[in-house]
C-alpha cells in the first residue's frame, strides 16, 4: 500500500488492511499525522494528540497481534469533536471559557472508543459550544472546507467534517443538536448518522441543548459511519448486518442476490412543498435522487407536512432555553476562564462570562433566559413545546404511510467564509434574502438555514445524510433520510444501497485546496462531470 | 385591635440514604471538606445526573406518612440562580409536577387535636456550604447533591406552640419511619416560616414575609414573636407590610430585610431535560406502603389503652424510636416469661402486665434521663430488653429496691456494666425470709422499746423510723414492703 494514498480508502477498508497485516496501525497513524501537518490550513483540529495516538496505535497493534478480536475499525485513526470529554486531554468546546479545561473523565463514547481499539488523532474544531452552523463561532478560528478553502465546512461539527473530508482522519465523531453532523456531511461530501435520541449515552458530551444533543458519526461512506456508530454504541443498533456483509442484497431481503430493483418494497416519503425552501440546485439533486430510487423499485409517497413550518422557531426557543441553563455553570468559580481582577463575587460571575463567551453564545443565553423568564414562559417556551409535540405527531402519521422521508440535509451548498459572523455573503444570508424578511446581518438567516435538519432533533428520530450530487461550482450536495425511532438499520441499508447505485460519495476534494481558486477552475468542472457520470452509473 | 398570626412552613429535611440523589457519592455528615464529591455533583461539563431510586422510595414513604396523594408521574425542574455553592448554577428541584400533594398531619394542642394541611412535598438536591474566613470564602461541596425533601404546609398555623408541636410530630414520624433523622443541629431539618398578621375575625390573608433557615425551636419561637410584633406595630402605626424575605438575627432577636419582592430572583424554572419523568405505578406505592410501621402516636394510644400506661409515660417511651423499641421488646420478653412460668395456662397474666408497667417507668424515667445526661445518641443505645425485663421482674417481686435498679442503670450508662452483673456483684438481691426478718424485728423492737410504745400510743410517724432501723440491720437488703408488713404484725402483738 502506498501510504500517500491511504486517504482514498474508507475506514472499513483501512481496518481490513490492518487485519490482513498489509499495514500496521502505527504506520497508518504516522501517515495520518503527516497528512494533518499538510492539511493544517483547514484548521480542522483544536488539539492534536500525536503522542497519545501513537501510544494507542502501538497498544492496539499489540492486541491485534495477540489475536484479540476487536472492532472492524480497530487501529484506524479517527478524530473526535472537541465537545466530547477526553480524560487528560483538554476539551474546549471551541470556547475561551474552556480553553484550558482538562476533564478528569472520559465521555461514555470515549470509553467504548478506547475499548474497541480506536486511535485518537485529536480533538476537532467546532462552533463555540456547538452553537452555529458554519464553524465560524469557534474561539480558535474558523475551519476551512477541503473542497474550497474559501468556504465553510458547515457546522457545528465542521472540524470533524474537514478532517475526514481532507484525509486528516479516517472517520470522526460529531454531535448533532440541530443538524451539526448531517449538514457538515452535506457540505463536505461525507456520510453521517444522527441516531435516535437517547440511543447513545451522551455522558461527557458538553451540553448545549440537552433534549436534542446527540452524538453521531461521520465517514467517507455510510458503511464507515455505521461501523463507527456500532463501535461507540453500548447496545448494538443492528447495523453489523449492513456494514459487515459482503453483499447488501436488496431492501426487503438481505440475502437476495439480484440488485436490479434493490429498493423494491421501500416507501419513500417526499414532502415536495417543504423542498421549496432549498436552492434550486439542491432541490433538483434531491428530486433526481428520488427519481433514481423510484427507478430502482422504491415507491415515492407524496407528503404534506405543514407542521414543519414551526420547526425552526420551536427549535431555537427550546435549544436556547436549555442552553441558558446548561451554560450557567461556567461562572469562573471552579474551572474554566476566571476574570483576572474581579472586584467581588458578582464581578467574578459577570466578567468571567463576559470575557469567556463569544457573541453567538451570549445571544443564545440571552434568548433562552428571556423565553424562560416569568411572564414569557407560556408565550414562548410552552408554546414551543406544544409545536414540538405536533411535529413529533406529524412524523408519526407520516411514518404510517412511508418507511423513510427524503429531504435535503441543507438548503444550500457550503457557504463562503465571511470573516464576520452572519454577514451578507453567506448562502444562508442569501436564503434569508429570498424569503424577504430578514436583514442580511440578522442571525435569523443562519437559523433558518437549519430548516431541514432540526425536525429530526425535535422528534428525536434518526436521520442520515449522504452525498447526492454537486453544484455547478462543484460543491457537494447531500440528501437526508429520516426514519422513525430505532429505524437506523433501515436508514443505513437504504443509504448503502443508494451508494451502491451512485459514486458521488467516492469523489474526493483536491489534496491541497490552496492550489485552487474559488471553485471555478477546470478541476471542479472535471469533478462535477465525474459526479454526473456517477449518477448515471 | 387584636390580631391573629397566620403562618405556613417550608421544612427541608435531608433524607436518610447512603448516597446522593444524582450520583453515588456518600451523604455521611462531617467528612473532610470536598472528600465526598465527583464530576457529577461538581457539575463538570458533560456530566449527567442519574436518579437514586432510594430517594423516590423514601419520599413516597414520607408522602404516605403525611397522608399525601402520590403522583403516578412526577418531573424534575431546574431552578436557575448563580451562587458559588451551586456548581451547576441551577438546583434540580420540583415545581410543576411535585411527587406528593394534599396531605395532612394532626397535632395535639391544649384545645384538642388540630390538623395542619400539607400543600405539597417534593424532592430536590442540597447545595454546598460556604465557609467564611477573614480573608477568603472557602466552599465545601460535600453536601452538594445530598437528597432533600421540602414539605410545604398550608397557612394553618396560628401560634408558635402549634409550629413547635408540628415540627416535633414531623421529626418523630419521619425518624420512626427511617426517612430522616431530622437533626436540626446537623442541618438535616431546616425551617422557613412564612408569616402574616390580620385583624382577629378576618378571613383575608395579610401580606406575608418569609424567614429562612431557622435552626432551632428556640430561634423559631423568637423569630415568630419578633416578626409578628413588628408587623402588628407596623399596621398599628398605619404602615403596610412589604412582601419580602427577612433574616432573623439571633444576637438582637430582631428580623432584618434580605430582599423584597421587587428584587426577588426569577428562577426561570423549566423541566430538567436531563432527567426523564419518574413513573410510579400503584404497585410500587403499595410496596412502599407495606414498609410503613406503626406510628408513634398509634403506639402511644395502644400503650395507654392496652397496657394502662399513663399518657405522660407513653409520650416519653415514644420520644425515640429506639426507646419505644426497647420497651416493646422488653414487654414481649416479660409476656413470654409469664407464659413459661404459668406453663401456658395463663398466657399473659397480670404478673406480666405489672412488670411491663414497671419496665415502662424504668425507660421513661431512668433510661431517658441517662440518655440525656450522658449525651448518648438514642440510636447507639445497647441496653438489652433481657436486662430490663430482669430488673422489672425483680422490682415487681420486691427482690430489689427502686434505688438498686436506678444504680444498676447508671452503672450501665457509666461503665457499660450489665445490670445483672451489677446487682449480683453488689449483693443487692433481697432475701425473702420472713423468719429471719421476724427475728431482726423482734430484736429492733426490744432495743427501741420506747419508740414501739410511742407508736402503740398513736404516734404513727414513728413507724418510718422503726422501718429504717430494721433496714439498717439488713444493710438495705430487704423489701420495705415486707418489713412494713411484719413490723405492723409485731407491733399489734
Amino acid at each position: 500500500m502506498n501510504t500517500l494514498q491511504f486517504e482514498q480508502y474508507t475506514a472499513l477498508e483501512l481496518g481490513r488492511l490492518i487485519q490482513s497485516r498489509q499495514v500496521s496501525s502505527p504506520e497508518l497513524t504516522r501517515a495520518f499525522l503527516q497528512r494533518m501537518k499538510e492539511g493544517a490550513s483547514f484548521h480542522a483540529y483544536i488539539t492534536e494528540t500525536a503522542e497519545f495516538a501513537l501510544q494507542q496505535a502501538e497498544a492496539v497493534q499489540t492486541r491485534l497481534d495477540a489475536g484479540e478480536v476487536l472492532s472492524p475499525l480497530a487501529g484506524v485513526p479517527a478524530a473526535v469533536k472537541d465537545n466530547i470529554c477526553t480524560k487528560g486531554i483538554r476539551t474546549t468546546a471551541g470556547s475561551k471559557m474552556l480553553e484550558s479545561f482538562v476533564p478528569p473523565y472520559d465521555a461514555a463514547v470515549m470509553e467504548r472508543f478506547a475499548a474497541a481499539g480506536s486511535v485518537l488523532l485529536g480533538k476537532t474544531n467546532l462552533d463555540e459550544f456547538a452553537m452555529g452552523s458554519t464553524s465560524e463561532t469557534s474561539y480558535f478560528g474558523p475551519v476551512r472546507n477541503p473542497w474550497d478553502g474559501t468556504r465553510s465546512p458547515g457546522g457545528s461539527s465542521g472540524g470533524s467534517a474537514a478532517a475526514v473530508s481532507g484525509g486528516l482522519a479516517a472517520w470522526a465523531l460529531g454531535s448533532d443538536t440541530g443538524g451539526s453532523v448531517r449538514q457538515p456531511c452535506s457540505f463536505c461530501n461525507l456520510s453521517g448518522i444522527k441516531p435516535t435520541y437517547g440511543s447513545l449515552s451522551r455522558y461527557g458530551l458538553i451540553a448545549y441543548a440537552s433534549s436534542f444533543d446527540q452524538i453521531g458519526t461521520m465517514g467517507r461512506d455510510i458503511l464507515d459511519a455505521a461501523a463507527a456508530l456500532d463501535l461507540i454504541s453500548e447496545k448494538p443498533l443492528g447495523l453489523a448486518s449492513v456494514y459487515a456483509s459482503d453483499s447488501l442484497g436488496n431492501i426487503a431481503d438481505v440475502s437476495a442476490a439480484s440488485a436490479s430493483a434493490p429498493f423494491a418494497g421501500l416507501r419513500i416519503g417526499l414532502p415536495e412543498d417543504w423542498l421549496q425552501g432549498a436552492d434550486s440546485e439542491v432541490k433538483d439533486a434531491v428530486l433526481a435522487a428520488a427519481k433514481t430510487m423510484e427507478a430502482a423499485g422504491a415507491a415515492i409517497v407524496p407528503l404534506h407536512l405543514p407542521e414543519l413550518d414551526a420547526a425552526v422557531p420551536a427549535y431555537y426557543v427550546i435549544a436556547c432555553a436549555e442552553a441558558s441553563s446548561n451554560l450557567a455553570r461556567y461562572d469562573g468559580v471552579r474551572y474554566g476562564h476566571r476574570a483576572a481582577d474581579a472586584k467581588d463575587l458578582q464581578d467574578v460571575f459577570v466578567t468571567s462570562r463576559t470575557e469567556g463567551f463569544g457573541p453567538e453564545v451570549k445571544r443564545r443565553i440571552l434568548l433562552g433566559s428571556f423565553v424562560l423568564s416569568a411572564g414569557h414562559y407560556d408565550a414562548y417556551y410552552k408554546k414551543a413545546l406544544e409545536a414540538r409535540c405536533r411535529i413529533a405527531a406529524a412524523f408519526d402519521r407520516a411514518f404510517s404511510a412511508c418507511d423513510c422521508i427524503l429531504a435535503p440535509a441543507a438548503p444550500t451548498v457550503a457557504p463562503q467564509l465571511t470573516g464576520t459572523f452572519g454577514s451578507q455573503n453567506t448562502s444562508a444570508g442569501n436564503a434569508a434574502s429570498r424569503s424577504g424578511s430578514a436583514s442580511p446581518q440578522d442571525p435569523l438567516a443562519l437559523y433558518k438555514a437549519d430548516l431541514y435538519t432540526v425536525p429530526a432533533n425535535l422528534a428525536g428520530i434518526p436521520a442520515v445524510s449522504v452525498p447526492c450530487g454537486f453544484s455547478a461550482e462543484g460543491l457537494p450536495i447531500g440528501l437526508q433520510l429520516m426514519g422513525k425511532a430505532w429505524s437506523e438499520p433501515l436508514l443505513v441499508r437504504t443509504a448503502a444501497l443508494w451508494q451502491q447505485l451512485t459514486d458521488y460519495h467516492k469523489q474526493r476534494p483536491l489534496r491541497d485546496p490552496a492550489q485552487r481558486g474559488h471553485g471555478t477552475n477546470a478541476e471542479v468542472s472535471e469533478r462535477t462531470s465525474a459526479a454526473k457520470g456517477g449518477a448515471a452509473k | 385591635m387584636t390580631y391573629e398570626i397566620v403562618m405556613g412552613l417550608e421544612v427541608h429535611v435531608e433524607l436518610d440514604v447512603k448516597s446522593k440523589i444524582f450520583c453515588s457519592c456518600s451523604t455521611a455528615f462531617g467528612a473532610v471538606p470536598n472528600s465526598q464529591v465527583c464530576p457529577v455533583c461538581l457539575g463538570l461539563p458533560g456530566t449527567l445526573p442519574s436518579l437514586n431510586k432510594e430517594v423516590v422510595n423514601k419520599t413516597v414513604k414520607a408522602g404516605l406518612v403525611l397522608g399525601c396523594n402520590v403522583a403516578n408521574r412526577t418531573v424534575f425542574d431546574r431552578k436557575n440562580y448563580f451562587y458559588p455553592d451551586l456548581p451547576k448554577a441551577y438546583q434540580i428541584s420540583q415545581l410543576y409536577a411535585p411527587i406528593c400533594t394534599n396531605g395532612r398531619l394532626e397535632i395535639e394542642t391544649p384545645e384538642g387535636p388540630y390538623t395542619i394541611g400539607i400543600h405539597e412535598l417534593h424532592m430536590e438536591e442540597d447545595a454546598g456550604k460556604l465557609i467564611h474566613q477573614p480573608d477568603a470564602t472557602l466552599i465545601d461541596y460535600n453536601r452538594c447533591g445530598v437528597p432533600l425533601i421540602e414539605i410545604v404546609t398550608e397557612p394553618d398555623f396560628r401560634t408558635a406552640d402549634q409550629v413547635q408541636a408540628f415540627l416535633e410530630r414531623l421529626r418523630e414520624d419521619l425518624s420512626y419511619q427511617e426517612i430522616s433523622d431530622c437533626k436540626m443541629q446537623e442541618g438535616s431539618m431546616r425551617v422557613d416560616v412564612n408569616l402574616s398578621v390580620r385583624p382577629e375575625g378576618s378571613t383575608l390573608l395579610g401580606t406575608r414575609t418569609e424567614m429562612k433557615n431557622l435552626s432551632s425551636f428556640r430561634s423559631i419561637r423568637r423569630a415568630i414573636a419578633a416578626e409578628s410584633a413588628r408587623q402588628i406595630a407596623l399596621l398599628e402605626s398605619g404602615g403596610t407590610v412589604v412582601q419580602e424575605t427577612r433574616r432573623f438575627d439571633e444576637a438582637s432577636g430582631q428580623t432584618f430585610s434580605m430582599r423584597t419582592k421587587e428584587n426577588a430572583q426569577d428562577y426561570r424554572y423549566f423541566p430538567d431535560p436531563d432527567l426523564p419523568p419518574v413513573k410510579i405505578d400503584d404497585r410500587w406505592i403499595a410496596r412502599i406502603r407495606r414498609t410503613i410501621t406503626e406510628s408513634p402516636s398509634a403506639k402511644r394510644a395502644r400503650y395507654q389503652k392496652d397496657l394502662g400506661i399513663p399518657k405522660e409515660t407513653a409520650d416519653s417511651l415514644t420520644y425515640y424510636k429506639e426507646t419505644a423499641a426497647l420497651f416493646e421488646n422488653t414487654a414481649l420478653r416479660l409476656e413470654e416469661d409469664a407464659y413459661r412460668t404459668c406453663c401456658g395456662i395463663h398466657p399473659t397474666g397480670d404478673a406480666a402486665l405489672g412488670r411491663i408497667r414497671i419496665a415502662a417507668t424504668l425507660i421513661a424515667g431512668d433510661v431517658l434521663r441517662l440518655l440525656r445526661e450522658t449525651a448518648t445518641p438514642a440510636e447507639t443505645l445497647t441496653l438489652s430488653p433481657a436486662s430490663l425485663a430482669w430488673l422489672s421482674s425483680l422490682l415487681e417481686g420486691d427482690r430489689i429496691t427502686r434505688a438498686s435498679a436506678r444504680d444498676a442503670l447508671e452503672a450501665f450508662f457509666a461503665e457499660g456494666t450489665l445490670p445483672e452483673d451489677y446487682i449480683r456483684s453488689h449483693n443487692l438481691l433481697i432475701e425473702k425470709n420472713d423468719a429471719l426478718l421476724s427475728e431482726i424485728i423482734s430484736k429492733v423492737l426490744e432495743e427501741q422499746a420506747a419508740s414501739a410504745e410511742e407508736y402503740r400510743n398513736g404516734k404513727e410517724k414513728v413507724l418510718g423510723f422503726l422501718v429504717g432501723q430494721v433496714m439498717k440491720q439488713l444493710n438495705g437488703k430487704a423489701s420495705p414492703k415486707d418489713v412494713n408488713r411484719l413490723l405492723l404484725e409485731h407491733l399489734k402483738n
